[in-house]
């Protein structure tokens, strides 16, 4: 094992953030962007940090002591890596948009309707669906540490767990969506539900125009994670790819 | 406790930077911190709200200055160490040095996916009724204990409107600190921006928590 740590963090010290590791320390304060570190997501393949180091070696005390089951860590991690994610939320908004009755089960107990498809377990157990309309906008934050429906959304994204999400998202939710590139009538009600406890909030965006008659499938690959969280919005139908084309 | 991580309303973080194409983790090490942090829940046997407070209560600086999953990992190492499930030399040296401590239950590979599935339901039977309906008016109390609660500081003192009744669900103040679930009906509360910030950019603005009765009065 290479252990360079040393050098990383004297090189990748950021002037405007303090000094942290090469592990994404000031990722807390800003999500990391190519735009600022092009290469801060590939060093650990190569090098090891501190933390790297320090992960592995807590691994191998827990792993010695009989207390954790290393092929179980493999299964977690591609269960969230791989299985659970946002596309089982966009499979939740797409059927909603297409079936007038379970969108009215979704909003009237969301947990329920979730399990439907089979969505349910971990950070989910009790899940509300609230409903974007042209009066009426939500967002989603936890202002006190990351709480996210894991089991429609999968494990939140960086900027979503960040300090200055937690802290601008309750206050000026407005300047958060310029952060994200779009901008709402001012007419339109922002609502931000900050998640304190274990109800877990999960917004369905308004469907596009110009998509009758798509179907569930087609329909599902325009809502993006953000839309669901309410930092963003569904893709127009002209940003998917051949997705008008009617099977 | 007021803490670093009650993050509602504060100003100087700078503008949220989303990630284009953002990956689920962000180096090898995540993926194993977040795994060994639920799997080592069940040997543990603490549970979600202990496990924040052991995330949250520490030194604002170092609060902010470690990334997601090294608070993870900081929390994590801090439950194992009070109850001797691995002592600080073992941490320092990297290797276990003494023997293991007995645990009723390990996570094995075959128990994940109902472990997930089945999740933690925090709801619980109805025992007394509720104190608010919806469409009372009520005020958030302004407390400041030294332990966990999930009041953010910015509703504290501030008047609001019960919006929904969420049923009777454990109590984190109890529940972090050993104190049994203790649980108590849950409501969901919205205040008017121009209630919290006097200075709301959007004066549409609508702001919900989720409280627990204690943490309301009628107003």
């Amino acid at each position: 094992m290479k252990l360079q740590s040393r050098r990383v963090l004297a090189t990748h010290n950021h002037q405007r953030n303090p000094p942290l590791d090469s592990a994404g320390g000031y990722a807390y304060f800003h999500a990391m962007t190519d735009h600022d570190h092009p290469h801060d997501h590939h060093h650990d393949h190569s090098e090891l940090s501190e933390t790297e180091l320090r992960v592995r070696a807590l691994e191998s005390i827990l792993t010695e002591k009989g207390y954790i089951d290393p092929a179980a860590l493999d299964v977690l991690i591609e269960t969230y890596e791989s299985k659970v994610g946002p596309r089982n939320g966009a499979q939740v908004v797409a059927r909603a948009w297409t079936d007038p009755a379970y969108r009215q089960r979704l909003l009237a107990d969301a947990t329920p309707a979730i399990g439907e498809l089979g969505y349910a377990g971990r950070q989910g157990e009790h899940i509300v669906a609230v409903e974007n309309t042209p009066a009426l906008h939500n967002m989603v934050v936890c202002t006190l540490c990351s709480c996210y429906p894991w089991p429609v959304l999968g494990l939140p994204p960086v900027w979503y767990k960040s300090a200055p999400y937690r802290a601008k998202a309750v206050k000026d939710p407005r300047g958060v969506l310029a952060d994200f590139g779009f901008e709402l009538p001012a007419a339109t009600k922002i609502r931000v539900w900050d998640s304190t406890a274990e109800i877990r909030y999960f917004v369905v965006p308004m469907r596009p125009e110009g998509t009758d008659g798509w179907s569930e499938d087609q329909l599902a690959a325009l809502v993006t994670r953000d839309s669901m969280i309410g930092t963003g919005l569904p893709k127009r139908p002209d940003e998917v790819q051949n997705a008008g084309v009617k099977a | 406790m007021d803490g670093a991580h009650d993050m509602g309303g504060v100003s100087g973080f700078g503008p949220v930077r989303p990630e284009p194409d953002e990956p689920v983790f962000h180096a090898p090490w995540e993926r194993r911190a977040l795994a060994i942090t639920l799997a080592m829940a069940r040997p543990g046997g603490w549970n979600i709200d202990t496990s924040r407070f052991a995330r949250e209560n520490r030194p604002p600086a170092d609060y902010l200055g470690m990334s997601y999953y090294q608070i993870w990992l900081a929390g994590l190492e801090r439950l194992m160490q009070e109850r001797n499930l691995v002592e600080a030399d073992e941490l320092a040296a990297g290797k276990a040095l003494h023997p293991p401590k007995p645990v009723a239950n390990i996570l094995t590979a075959g128990d994940v996916a109902a472990m997930l599935h089945r999740g933690g339901p925090t709801e619980r039977d109805v025992t007394k009724p509720a104190l608010f309906a919806v469409g009372d008016r009520v005020r958030a109390r302004t407390m400041h204990p030294p332990t966990h609660t999930r009041l953010p500081r910015y509703v504290r003192g501030h008047l609001g409107r019960i919006e929904a009744v969420r049923g009777v669900h454990v109590f984190p103040d109890s529940n972090a600190h050993g104190g049994g679930e203790d649980p108590q009906w849950l409501y969901t509360v919205s205040f008017n921006g121009a209630e919290l910030w006097s200075d709301a950019p959007d004066p549409l603005l609508e702001v919900t928590v989720d409280a627990f009765e204690p943490y309301l009065e009628h107003a």
